[in-house]
């Protein structure tokens, strides 16, 4: 006999670990339909007929947020057979509440009394016996992180799905307001009163229930740990060396302040680029050496590069998401909203899109991903939008060129600097516009839990960070591949066949497009071209401009990147004025085609995706705009 | 007296929520209803928002929400 099984629960219970303890690896990652919420499902690694689905953890099943009305449907609606309602011990009373709604749904239900290590460690005694008799339902103990009492939970779950055993609903609530509960149609005074029935009966549940040892709030390790961590004094710098630690570990190609010392990133990246090089260069000499045409060749290695451009991410999402899925199951990331809030509540954001924002300077990639631990939809969206402006790796070696060969006589870090600024800038103008005529309805509010401080299992970080680098390489992969091919087309084909890039289908758009470009002061065809193949890969700017420009080597190329060569052609086209509008194009307009299947991956919908992809563009056109108009007033 | 005017340490029972809709739905589903006792804990590095003790466990709010909570002393 074949069973459905749901896990529901408030966040941070252990309902994702018990979930991993109970599929093991056999579990299938995707999206609720319509939101960015993930839907977990997987099989019971003991007995394959059961099916276990991870419903998004949830304070409520009152219908507040897209995470409670995905649960309270599901429960409702589509019926499983049996429930598994995991209870944080440590703080019963509220998770009991969410307890007493699935009760009242009278779906089959079992429930797991997690975390009984601590309650055991804290001195108090939790009757699991005498609470499953006052409720109707049965109650196991376990502790899922060690993986303990799960077959005895699982023993109870299939006995309850065989049974069909509904709970008891307590008479505590009369007939008039149980069957308004029931029907989901509470007026606002009928769910004051429930939630009010609600916590009387808990409180009269526990008294009999639990014995505890001291009553009231009790100072735990946790509390202490949260002195230092959110300390008047210390929790800035404290968050500023955890926040460099993690960017560094990612994106630094000095870690340590050791010159040359690659960190986890980029020496993974590093490998990893060696190794798919070699692999490339390999099946390309095959092509070449079984006689292919040109075109062939050409397509073989575009397609490479395509995949090489998905696989070059891998190691920094998964490195990220390490240290990320750390800070966020360790508690430690609630913290940070708490303690940032403040600031980030004036640009209409929440603290946690610090975070994103912050990676953004390493890669949009990652840190696009990283906007999932937003709760709000309206504040993930924005960050969302004005990640991008952030000024990433990629896009330095246009700032380098710029500033060698046409600011060679002024302080050059100041130009590069000024450019990152303006990025930091026009974001927080962006989200605040954004805040007020874009997203007026979502009202934010910071009724937030701070969960108690816990070490996550190394189990539960590497199936999190596993999933990322799956579902970017799936989700994203798809359409960076695709728009790379595309590009590869048209710069190097026209109707007679293949040709340069000077004469390909590219150039023609170039010519045909550049006058779009001559209010902001660069337009001119080989500027427009390099604005597209930038969305490859911004720094295939400076590789395009080295082709049009007079046909530089390789190797002057990569010093032309690094401001260490000028690429004197360029003055033909550009003025100190018109760069510096054209850097802050690139940095404003559409990321890389990566960071878009990012953005596609998380926004869930290509209609965002568009209209962020649209306002990118748009702020990019007016910023470039006034630089020109401005600074031709000035300069 | 407000939620608000407790200093960190100080408890209170609250007496009414001043929120409607969803809002008021929201701070009763975490907890936070009519005769439950809260303590504040402390106030975040920047002076908003503040941490409370309320049912066995930590929840933040902000200062703007916590002005709206009635407490009494207990």
């Amino acid at each position: 006999m074949s069973y459905r099984i749901a896990l529901a629960g408030n966040p941070n219970c252990g309902k994702t670990t018990l979930f991993n303890e109970l599929t093991g690896s056999k579990q299938h990652v995707g999206n609720w339909p319509g939101v960015t919420v993930d839907k977990k499902e997987g099989v019971y690694r003991k007995n394959r007929e059961v099916s276990i689905l991870d419903l998004p953890g949830t304070y409520s099943l009152s219908p507040y947020s897209a995470e409670e009305i995905i649960a309270r449907d599901y429960i409702v609606k589509e019926r499983p057979d049996v429930v598994i309602d995991i209870v944080d011990g440590t703080s019963m009373e509220r998770n009991l509440y969410l307890t007493m709604q699935i009760v009242e749904t009278g779906i089959p239900m079992v429930i797991a009394m997690n975390m009984m290590d601590e309650v055991e460690a804290k001195g108090d005694r939790i009757d699991c016996g005498k609470l499953g008799e006052l409720l109707g339902v049965p109650v196991v103990p376990i502790v899922a992180r060690s993986n303990k009492g799960t077959d005895a939970l699982m023993e109870a779950v299939l006995q309850v799905a065989q049974s069909g055993q509904a709970p008891k609903v307590p008479d505590i609530y009369g007939a008039e307001l149980l069957q308004a509960i029931q029907a989901g149609a509470l007026t606002e005074e009928q769910e004051e009163r429930a939630a009010d029935l609600r916590y009387t009966y808990i409180a009269q549940l526990v008294k009999e229930a639990v014995q505890r040892k001291k009553s009231g709030h009790v100072e735990t390790k946790s509390d202490k740990l949260d002195k230092i961590l959110t300390n008047r004094i210390l929790a800035l710098p404290v968050f500023a060396v955890i926040m460099y630690v993690m960017f560094a570990c990612t994106f630094s190609e000095n870690f340590l302040f050791v010159p040359g010392l690659p960190s986890p990133g980029v020496w993974l990246a590093g490998i990893v680029e060696t190794v798919w090089g070699a692999l490339a260069e390999g099946l390309i000499g095959l092509v070449e050496g079984a006689g292919a045409s040109g075109w062939i060749v050409g397509l073989v290695s575009s397609c490479l590069d395509g995949l090489g451009a998905v696989i070059g991410f891998l190691p920094l999402v998964l490195v990220l998401f390490l240290l990320l899925s750390f800070l966020e199951d360790s508690g430690y990331m609630a913290r940070v909203a708490f303690v940032m809030d403040r600031i980030f509540r004036h640009f209409g954001l929440s603290g946690r899109s610090f975070i994103p924002m912050l990676m953004g300077f390493g890669c949009s990639v990652p840190a696009l991903m990283a906007s999932r631990t937003l709760e709000s939809d309206k504040d993930r969206k924005i960050t969302m939008m004005i990640t991008p402006f952030m000024s990433c790796g990629a896009k330095l070696p246009i700032y380098a060129m710029f500033a060698a060969t046409l600011f060679a006589d002024s302080n050059q870090t100041l130009i590069v600097f000024s450019i990152y600024m303006l990025g930091i800038v026009v974001a927080v103008i962006s989200a605040l516009l954004l805040n007020k005529f874009a997203f007026k309805d979502g009202a934010s509010n910071f009724i937030m839990e701070l969960p108690q401080y816990r070490i996550p299992t190394l189990k539960s970080v590497l199936i999190h960070a596993w999933e990322k680098v799956r579902g970017f390489a799936i989700k994203a992969g798809t359409v960076i591949f695709a728009s790379t091919l595309l590009i590869w087309f048209l710069s190097s084909f026209n109707f007679s066949g293949m040709c340069h890039m000077e004469d390909s289908f590219l150039a023609g758009i170039g010519n045909a497009i550049r006058w779009i470009f001559i209010p902001l002061g660069f337009g001119d065809w080989r500027a427009s071209v390099g604005v597209v193949t930038g969305w490859i890969a911004k720094e295939n700017i400076v590789t395009t401009f080295g082709q049009l420009f007079g046909g530089v080597s390789e190797e002057a190329i990569e010093a032309i990147s690094a401001g260490e060569q000028a690429l004197p052609a360029i003055t033909e086209v550009f003025t100190k004025v018109s760069a510096w509008s054209y850097m802050a194009f690139n940095l404003l307009c559409m990321p890389c085609f990566a960071a878009v299947g990012a953005m596609k991956r998380e926004m869930g919908s290509w209609k965002w995706t568009l209209r962020a992809v649209g306002f990118q563009m748009a702020t990019a056109y007016v910023v470039a705009l006034l630089i020109n108009v401005v600074g031709n007033l000035i300069f | 007296m407000t939620l608000r005017e407790l200093k960190p340490g100080q408890s209170g029972k609250v007496i009414s929520l001043g929120e409607s809709g969803p809002m008021k739905r929201r701070i009763m589903d975490m907890g936070v209803t009519p005769g439950v006792e809260v303590k504040v804990i402390k106030v975040a590095p920047l002076g908003d928002p503040v941490e409370v003790h309320v049912r066995g466990y930590e929840l933040s709010l902000r200062k703007e929400e916590a002005s709206r909570i009635q407490v009494e002393n207990v």
